[in-house]
């Protein structure tokens, strides 16, 4: 029977995979995010005694409670969809992606889970100095993990030290150092955690500035706007930085995204960057891809084209040619293992060196037709325009926050009040704009040039996984709106609720 | 560290993992009793805030169970998680509900009310042990699968393993032995709530009716545990030839493997005893508190030992009864050396990791619950 894989079953396995993914990152930037602002407000207090820090750095715990269960049961879900709904996936990669998984359960997670434990049941049980450290190490241990959890990722969108073993039919690691410490597993780590402070330092202004709209917890408000102002500014300022280098790793490593998150048809040197519609800058382009003025910057049409000349000097295949020699791949290895089945060596080794010689190429056999290798180019330019518009907003906001609160304005300025408050869902906008371009921009790799998103799923009836997604969905979207709805009681409730406690 | 050694060494680690799971599930047994132990809602708070400070060393359990087994033997985590896909969603799904029943039940706004929060958490309760513990017969009874590696040379399926039946794991609950297993673990988590109750809670109403509990649980446990033991050890066994990979079945497989390996023997004996001394120590001495731990220890000795007889010896640990030759064997579904190498690197900081976790747990658990101290706390559930 000439079976093949049905794609709406791809897409819906897609589907469940970005719904878990995105819920999970509604909640894990502001887990990252307030660990650190809690963190810094338990640290005065120990240093300087004052019950004021105590309080203020409890209420932010509590509200850090709320967020965190939700990211955790979010987070054990996405661990496990890369079995359930990407088996063949697991298979092909897991020697390598497996380890960091494992390593973030080991060193991470146990660290967050047993110190918020101390955290928050520990505040009569343990010294002063105990419960600061189990406070901080909660946060380490969330950043430790995003670390692991990013490298993994990393290493989807760039994959590095491994080889190819026909023999077991798989990607083998053989350069560990290399997956934990690619230079985009590096910029990514920045990135994105930061990106997690930034929305934690927008939630607590944005949380203060009701207070104070409200002319209550006054204090409680202007020494919260005044950590998380100056927090949130320096972590802007890196997220922006980190993401200017991330910027020209895409550019060369996935040139694809580049040019769909630019809507760039026909690339070019010197090329102008599209604010929105016609409104361009002139060799901007060029320059946050390549940081040459007069860079070559290839568009989605000389991408499947091919005959440019790529920053390491060799001309570019075609998309074409790529699939050929992709297939050419897939064949050796079919070739190999009937070789080896059949104990005919010299048939082995010739099949053998064919795959050697494409198996750079090996994930765009699976391609049917190259107008597959384009990404959906319109969610991935807009996307990207959200995310880095609201990046340099957040740098303003922090800066015009930090200076009228130096000149103690901030209890009368009213407008700027009601625009932090709406500022903060502007920070998980920000956040899901930006993993939309790095997911929905790297289409349809789910690992670059080596496995299609097609050849990694689970060989499932596609009923099952729609019925897995609505109940996720159902389940997901409950659990936001309770939480949401905790939040708001708990915040309308009020710091001073605390003092008793 | 030749490639077998780190083979044995990383199913030893997933082994103890999943050993430590089990006895953790202390936390969903507890909460299976919610509703037949707190007769009073103060009796349920103390409840839930008893097993509300160790949820989550369960649940990062569970996790770093997958995490380790997927870097470990990666075409176990694809071939079950994928091919058993309804099982293992189940178990995921009652375990969301859990993670968020404990902060929200008594948060003003929860939209669903403190009930149904506890509801989820029984419901946790029950599930939870019950198909983790079906699912983990079936290294024993066998699985409907197919694994071809070849098939990622065909560009059109490229897909390793698929499951041999529509059903996707519900089928594993259609062979009574798993469910034999199944409620045997559910009980035994019973068993161990109770315990954990009885050394963490200080109430004159409350543990002595843990302490008739255990009673109830202990019974269905050991006839059930019993039975699925013994049929094991009676049974064929899926055994793999050391020379040609070949997997057969052979006679009295697991009982050889204990002989095979005393030291197994030995461990397994050890944990039953010090499961059976932690409850009848309970249930004899109206003031003992300790039981926990004699049956945790136990608890954890015998399941490890179960899972080394399944994996070690030339046995296939995940057999497939659509095809033999299919079955997983520790060679056939491990990682390459070199991954298994520098993950047994980062095994050495274990003992750390379990260290400040017996730190931190004795740091809260220094004083016992009461009513009266739930009141004060300004974290209680």
């Amino acid at each position: 029977m000439f079976e093949n894989i049905d794609t709406s079953l791809i897409d819906w396995s897609r589907a469940q995979f970005a719904l878990t993914a995105m819920y999970h990152w509604l909640f894990v930037p502001l887990t990252l995010g307030l660990a650190m602002i809690m963190g810094l407000m338990e640290t005065f207090y120990v240093v300087t005694g004052k019950e004021f820090w105590k309080r203020t750095a409890k209420f932010w715990m509590k509200l850090f409670g709320i967020n965190f269960a939700v990211g955790v049961a979010t987070g054990l879900i996405l661990e496990f969809e890369f079995g359930t709904n990407w088996s063949n996936y697991s298979w092909f990669v897991g020697d390598i992606f497996g380890a960091p998984l494992a390593i973030e359960g080991i060193l991470a997670f146990f660290m967050e889970a047993t110190f918020i434990a101390v955290m928050f049941f520990g505040w009569n049980k343990v010294s002063k100095r105990f419960h600061l450290a189990s406070t901080w190490l909660t946060g380490i241990g969330a950043t430790l993990s995003a670390w692991w959890i990013l490298v993994a990722n990393a290493w989807m969108q760039y994959p590095v030290g491994m080889a190819f073993n026909p023999e077991t039919v798989r990607n083998e690691m053989v350069d560990f150092a290399a997956v934990a410490l690619s230079p985009m597993a590096v910029a990514k780590f920045f990135h994105t955690v930061l990106s997690g402070w930034v929305l934690g330092a927008v939630f607590v202004v944005g949380v203060s500035c009701w207070y104070l709209l409200r002319k209550r917890e006054i204090e409680f408000a202007k020494a919260s706007i005044k950590v998380a102002a100056v927090f949130g500014l320096a972590a802007s300022l890196i997220v922006a930085w980190t993401g200017d280098i991330s910027g020209v790793q895409v550019a060369k490593v996935q040139p694809m995204k580049m040019a769909a998150a630019e809507g760039l048809q026909e690339g070019g040197n010197g090329m102008p960057f599209t604010v929105v519609g016609d409104i361009k800058i002139p060799k901007m382009l060029s320059i946050l891809a390549t940081h040459d003025i007069d860079g070559y910057v290839p568009g989605i049409n000389n991408l499947l084209e091919g005959g440019y000349q790529t920053p390491e000097g060799t001309i570019a295949l075609s998309a074409q040619e790529k699939i050929e020699r992709g297939q050419k791949a897939i064949a050796a290895l079919d070739a190999f293992r009937k070789a080896q089945k059949e104990g005919n060596k010299e048939a082995a080794s010739v099949a053998r060196r064919t795959l050697d010689e494409n198996v750079a190429y090996f994930g765009y056999g699976y391609i049917k037709d190259p107008a597959h290798l384009v990404p959906p180019v319109g969610l991935t330019f807009w996307s990207f325009r959200i995310m880095v518009g609201l990046g340099g907003y957040f740098i303003l906001f922090f800066i015009v926050v930090l200076v009228l609160s130096r000149k103690d304005k901030l209890k009368d300025a009213g407008w700027l009040q009601k625009l932090a408050l709406w500022t903060i869902p502007l920070g998980y906008i920000a956040g899901q704009a930006g993993w939309v371009v790095a997911e929905v921009g790297r289409q349809p790799w789910a690992i670059q040039d080596m496995l299609p998103v097609g050849a990694a799923i689970s060989k499932l009836q596609t009923s099952s996984v729609q019925i897995t997604f609505f109940i996720f969905l159902i389940l997901f979207t409950i659990m936001l709106i309770a939480e949401i709805n905790i939040m708001v009681k708990a915040i309308k409730k009020g710091p001073e609720a605390i003092k008793g406690e | 560290m030749d490639y077998i050694f780190l083979q044995n060494y990383w199913w030893f680690l997933v082994s103890l993992l999943g050993a430590l799971l089990v006895f953790l599930l202390f936390v969903q047994g507890g909460n299976s009793l919610l509703f037949t132990l707190g007769r009073t809602h103060e009796e349920r708070t103390m409840l839930v805030n008893s097993t509300g400070r160790k949820w989550e060393f369960t649940f990062t359990t569970l996790v770093t169970f997958g995490g380790a087994f997927f870097a470990s033997f990666p075409l176990f985590y694809s071939t079950s998680f994928g091919g058993a896909y309804w099982l293992w969603m189940i178990i995921l799904f009652t375990f969301v509900l859990q993670a968020v029943s404990y902060e929200f039940q008594s948060k003003l706004g929860n939209i669903l009310g403190k009930r149904t929060y506890q509801w989820f958490l029984v419901i946790n309760g029950v599930v939870g042990p019950l198909l983790l513990g079906g699912a983990v017969a079936t290294f024993f009874t066998g699985s409907n699968f197919l694994v071809n590696k070849g098939n990622m040379g065909n560009e059109l399926m490229p897909v390793i393993s698929s499951w041999a039946n529509g059903w996707h794991g519900l089928d594993a609950l259609t062979n009574p032995w798993n469910l034999v297993l199944g409620f045997a673990v559910l009980f035994l988590a019973r068993i161990l709530g109770n315990l954990y109750f009885i050394n963490n809670i200080r109430d004159k109403e409350l543990i002595p009716h843990c302490r008739r509990q255990l009673i109830t649980d202990t019974i269905p446990f050991l006839i059930l545990f019993l039975a699925f033991v013994i049929h094991t050890l009676l049974s064929d066994g899926f055994a793999v030839s050391p020379d040609t990979q070949e997997v057969y079945m052979e006679p009295y497989k697991y009982f050889m493997n204990f002989i095979d390996m005393p030291v197994l023997l030995v461990l397994f004996l050890i944990g039953v005893v010090g499961v059976l001394f932690g409850i009848g120590k309970s249930v004899f001495s109206k003031t003992s508190t300790n039981g926990i731990w004699f049956a945790g220890i136990g608890t954890v000795l015998t399941v490890l030992a179960l899972l080394l007889c399944v994996g070690y010896n030339n046995t296939a640990y995940y057999p497939s009864t659509a095809d033999l030759q299919s079955s997983l064997t520790l060679a056939n579904s491990c990682s390459s050396e070199f991954t298994l190498r520098v993950m047994a690197y980062v095994s050495v900081l274990v003992p750390f990791v379990l260290a400040y976790i017996v730190y931190a747990w004795r740091a809260i658990d220094r004083k016992p619950i009461t009513a009266q101290e739930l009141e004060k706390d300004g974290h209680t559930y």
